[in-house]
């Protein structure tokens, strides 16, 4: 092979591991962006009217637009690329120990497309009118008419954003799933794939199957937006109800797009720091599996006091509770993978944890929003927002960091530093919940999403509302600036930390039988499976670890 | 740079991975072209008056262009056929003539569609025009992509190259004509 | 994989889906709904078969491609039938869609108003 030059190499490469760091890093810039409009919008609630440092006051309009592209950002720009395309990217060809994807330059295509969204996305907040502010929901007729959202070019661009990511990740899914299944290496059988990799095709099938619909929907809201066609306009017959199903369709899965591979992630990380074989491979298989397919049966739930079918609010009333036993199972099968074992608590290993008890509170304050009943009350209230918020948080934040921690040695061959990385949990974990944990209080007492300052209802504007307010904001402050030991640390192990040897953390999977980094081509000789991913503290075996690898030699079959 | 990883030569499946992938691009496009047609449908059954507009829909041209796109089926399927055997040449001129059947299913379009919009149904006529034209105008985007692509695949075939992807944009080609067989009636037939 | 089918098989399927055609443009012209319904439908479900197991050679693919197929083909369904309760048939229990309802026959004279307005309960 010649040499490459800087553009080859980086820029328009078509290693997978490349791509999927180029995914990391545009993911890394977007989750700045998205935290700090959180900063600006979080300020503008604490304290109304004033000026906020690095931003200036906060108009309504502005505030509808910070709001709605958090959300936007946070999805699809930092949660779907980060744990769906960095690790598929990066583990997907490591781990089931081939040369790189089936289709590099598909692949190289998947990540164009998704810059390109982003930068579409970013031009949208400064065109004349400003960004969107109808919601990441993007209901309409606001989103429709720019009568009604005033950002006839933010809307537009908004939209076509969303469905660029879209066709980047339909080009990166058909990559995952076609890699898995044909490329894996000899004797690497179905119940051989380490669960990351299971996860993540699952998430790409997942997000194949329920996306369709909405493509094809925002087709339809671009042309309401741009050609004046009513498909979402009840004047002239169309539904905006059929948009809210559209979405939701999607939206739906979606959350278990991300979910599952945040689990897989976890499920990884959890076996090698507790030194324990995964409790249940297959229970967690079919789970997720479950959960995929109950996954297509909730949607509805998100539109309770839409005005949907009563009828169908019952059947989607018991479907969402439904889903909530598999995702309990799984948690189950974690916390009975760590009954025993001898636990080291890394950095990575306390982000895992704090995934399990963060998402726990999520998946439990879930099961109010799923009751139609309860639903009618906590609708569009901060209880919505702080629900979801300990689902998603722990998906794409905390979970994101236990694999960058994790894999961090064999992304670029040097350890982070594991004292710098609790300081950065503990400023990470404690604050997070000192944001939400009020948000649960407010919106119980009946605080309503999607307003712009308080001071305009006089029943929520009181001192202790206007307290847990206060404390949520300044609690997301303390999180923002516990973020900057981690970047520290992050590009200062890159360039100057303890060199790491291919199996640190004596792992089984393939991907550590790679030297770290690993070489375009990944490894020297491709590897063969033995055995299954998670063959820890084996009886009679003399280390406590057993490499997928590693040739069975005549000492000990047990 | 572009030499083929291993990992594109593998086939755990049985499947060769090219065409694995083309299933799955196809299995995507299902629930594309579903929702927008499930959408239609649920629409349509709830107005029976759309009926009204789709009698100003040309049935003749309708039943030309699925006739059009069964035939670039066959000559695409036969294109197949002639490159598994290595005739080159064969699979070449049969590619074209489906690109020609491609072609000439946007020109009968062409034409429907400016005698429709002359007449005054436009895409923001009313509700049923925006299913009609979306809904088409989606599958004539396929049509044209399906086109370029079979160009591309023509040339290298006529240097005996890549041989296998004849096969490739064959499936694709036929799944566009799928689609087609549905809104046929969906649009034309049901009045 | 197809060395054991000659070319003319081919046409021949082509053949039988040409027929298919002039059945399924010919039928409705009785002006017969339920007949219309299954030449145009059903034929189309048969032809749209054909191309599938004849033409992109799902008759000798691996059986799980079909499943594949299927299961996407499910998922829409699944949408179709959840939504269907409020887009098709809009008046459940207790409950009026009268937006959609006035929508419905096209000459009721009803200003843009009221048509906009949020469905109500009895």
């Amino acid at each position: 092979m010649t040499e490459q030059n800087f553009w080859q190499k980086y820029i328009f490469s078509t290693d997978h591991k490349i791509i999927g760091m180029q995914y990391m890093f545009t993911g890394m810039i977007m989750a700045l962006i998205g935290g700090y409009f959180a900063y600006t919008f979080r300020m503008q609630l604490a304290f109304p009217g004033t000026e906020v440092f690095g931003f200036g006051t906060v108009s309504p309009h502005e505030y509808n637009s910070l709001v709605t592209n958090h959300g936007t950002i946070m999805i699809f720009w930092v949660a779907m690329p980060v744990l769906l395309a960095t690790f598929g990217n990066f583990l997907i060809p490591l781990m089931i120990g081939c040369d790189d994807m089936v289709f590099p330059r598909l692949n190289r295509l998947s990540y164009q497309v998704f810059l390109l969204s982003a930068i579409v996305l970013v031009a949208s907040f400064f065109v004349a009118g400003g960004g969107f502010g109808g919601a990441w929901t993007a209901y309409p007729p606001l989103s429709a008419q720019a009568k009604y959202n005033m950002t006839q070019y933010g809307a537009t661009l908004w939209l076509i954003a969303v469905a660029l990511e879209f066709v980047a990740f339909l080009l990166g899914g058909i990559n995952f799933i076609t890699t898995l299944m044909n490329s894996r290496a000899k004797g690497m059988k179905m119940y051989d794939i380490p669960i990351v990799l299971w996860m993540i095709v699952l998430a790409s099938i997942l997000f194949m199957a329920s996306v369709g619909p909405l493509i094809a929907g925002a087709i339809m809201l671009l042309f309401d937006q741009t050609l004046g066609t009513g498909f979402f306009d009840p004047a002239q017959g169309g539904d905006p109800i059929l948009w809210q199903h559209l979405f939701w369709f999607f939206g739906h899965p979606e959350v278990y797009v991300v979910l599952l591979p945040a689990m897989g992630i976890v499920a990884e990380i959890i076996t090698v720091f507790s030194r324990k074989k995964l409790f249940a491979y297959k229970t967690v298989l079919y789970t997720a599996f479950a959960t995929g397919v109950l996954s297509f049966f909730v949607w509805a739930h998100h539109q309770f006091i839409a005005g949907i079918d009563p009828r169908m609010a019952n059947v989607f009333a018991v479907t969402t509770l439904l889903i909530s036993i598999p995702i309990a199972e799984m948690l189950f099968v974690y916390i009975a993978t760590l009954y025993g074992g001898s636990i080291r608590l890394t950095a990575a290993m306390l982000f895992a944890l704090s995934f399990l008890a963060a998402f726990l509170i999520g998946g439990v304050t879930g099961i109010f929003l799923g009751a139609s009943g309860a639903d009618i009350y906590f609708h569009d209230t901060y209880f919505v927002v702080a629900h979801f918020h300990y689902t998603f948080f722990p998906i794409a934040i905390l979970a994101v960091f236990a694999g960058l921690y994790y894999w961090f040695p064999k992304m670029f061959g040097r350890h982070m530093s594991e004292t710098l990385g609790k300081i950065h949990f503990w400023g990470t974990f404690i604050p997070f919940n000192l944001i939400f944990l009020p948000l649960f209080f407010l919106g119980a007492a009946g605080q309503h999403r999607r307003i712009y300052s308080y001071e305009l209802f006089s029943e929520l504007n009181s001192a202790d509302f206007q307290n847990l307010r206060v404390l949520a904001t300044v609690a997301l402050i303390v999180m923002l600036i516990f973020q900057l030991p981690f970047l520290y640390n992050f590009f200062a192990s890159m360039l100057r930390g303890k060199v790491a040897t291919a199996n640190p953390w004596q792992a089984n999977t393939l991907e550590w039988a790679a030297p770290s980094p690993p070489p375009h081509g990944n490894f020297a000789t491709l590897p063969e499976v033995y055995r299954p991913p998670y063959e820890y503290s084996v009886p009679g075996r003399e280390s406590d670890f057993w490499p997928q690898h590693e040739k069975p030699s005549g000492e000990s079959k047990a | 740079m572009s030499t083929m990883p291993i990992a594109t030569t593998r086939s755990m499946t049985g499947i060769p991975t090219g065409r694995l992938a083309v299933w799955w691009v196809i299995g995507s496009e299902i629930v594309i072209f579903g929702g927008l047609l499930a959408c239609y449908l649920l629409l349509r059954n709830l107005y029976p008056h759309w009926g009204e507009s789709a009698a100003h829909t040309s049935t003749l041209a309708g039943a030309i262009n699925t006739f059009v796109l069964l035939t670039s089926s066959l000559f695409v399927v036969l294109a197949h056929h002639a490159a598994e055997r290595k005739r080159h040449i064969a699979a070449f001129f049969y590619l074209w003539l489906t690109i020609g059947g491609g072609l000439t299913f946007l020109l009968i379009k062409a034409f429907e569609w400016s005698y429709e919009i002359a007449q005054g149904y436009t895409i923001t006529a009313n509700l049923f025009w925006s299913y009609y034209y979306t809904a088409a105008g989606i599958h004539a985007s396929h049509v044209i992509v399906g086109m370029i692509i079979m160009a591309i695949i023509s040339f290298d075939v006529l240097r005996q190259r890549n041989l296998p992807r004849v096969e490739l944009i064959g499936i694709y080609w036929h799944f566009v004509d799928i689609v087609w067989i549905f809104l046929f009636p969906l649009l034309y037939i049901a009045k | 994989m197809s060395e054991h089918t000659s070319a003319m098989h081919y046409v021949k399927i082509w053949a039988v889906l040409l027929v298919l055609l002039i059945i399924s443009v010919l039928g409705p012209m009785l002006e017969v709904k339920i007949l219309t319904l299954i030449t145009a439908f059903g034929i189309a479900v048969v032809k749209a078969l054909m191309v599938a197991a004849y033409f992109m050679h799902l008759n000798i693919e691996k059986r799980y491609v079909w499943y594949l197929l299927v299961m996407m083909l499910l998922v829409v369904g699944m949408f179709f039938v959840g939504t269907a309760s409020d887009i098709m048939k809009p008046d459940g229990r207790n409950w009026v869609n009268r937006a959609a309802q006035d929508l419905r026959t096209p000459a009721a004279d009803v200003s843009a108003d009221s048509q906009q307005q949020a469905p109500t309960a009895h």
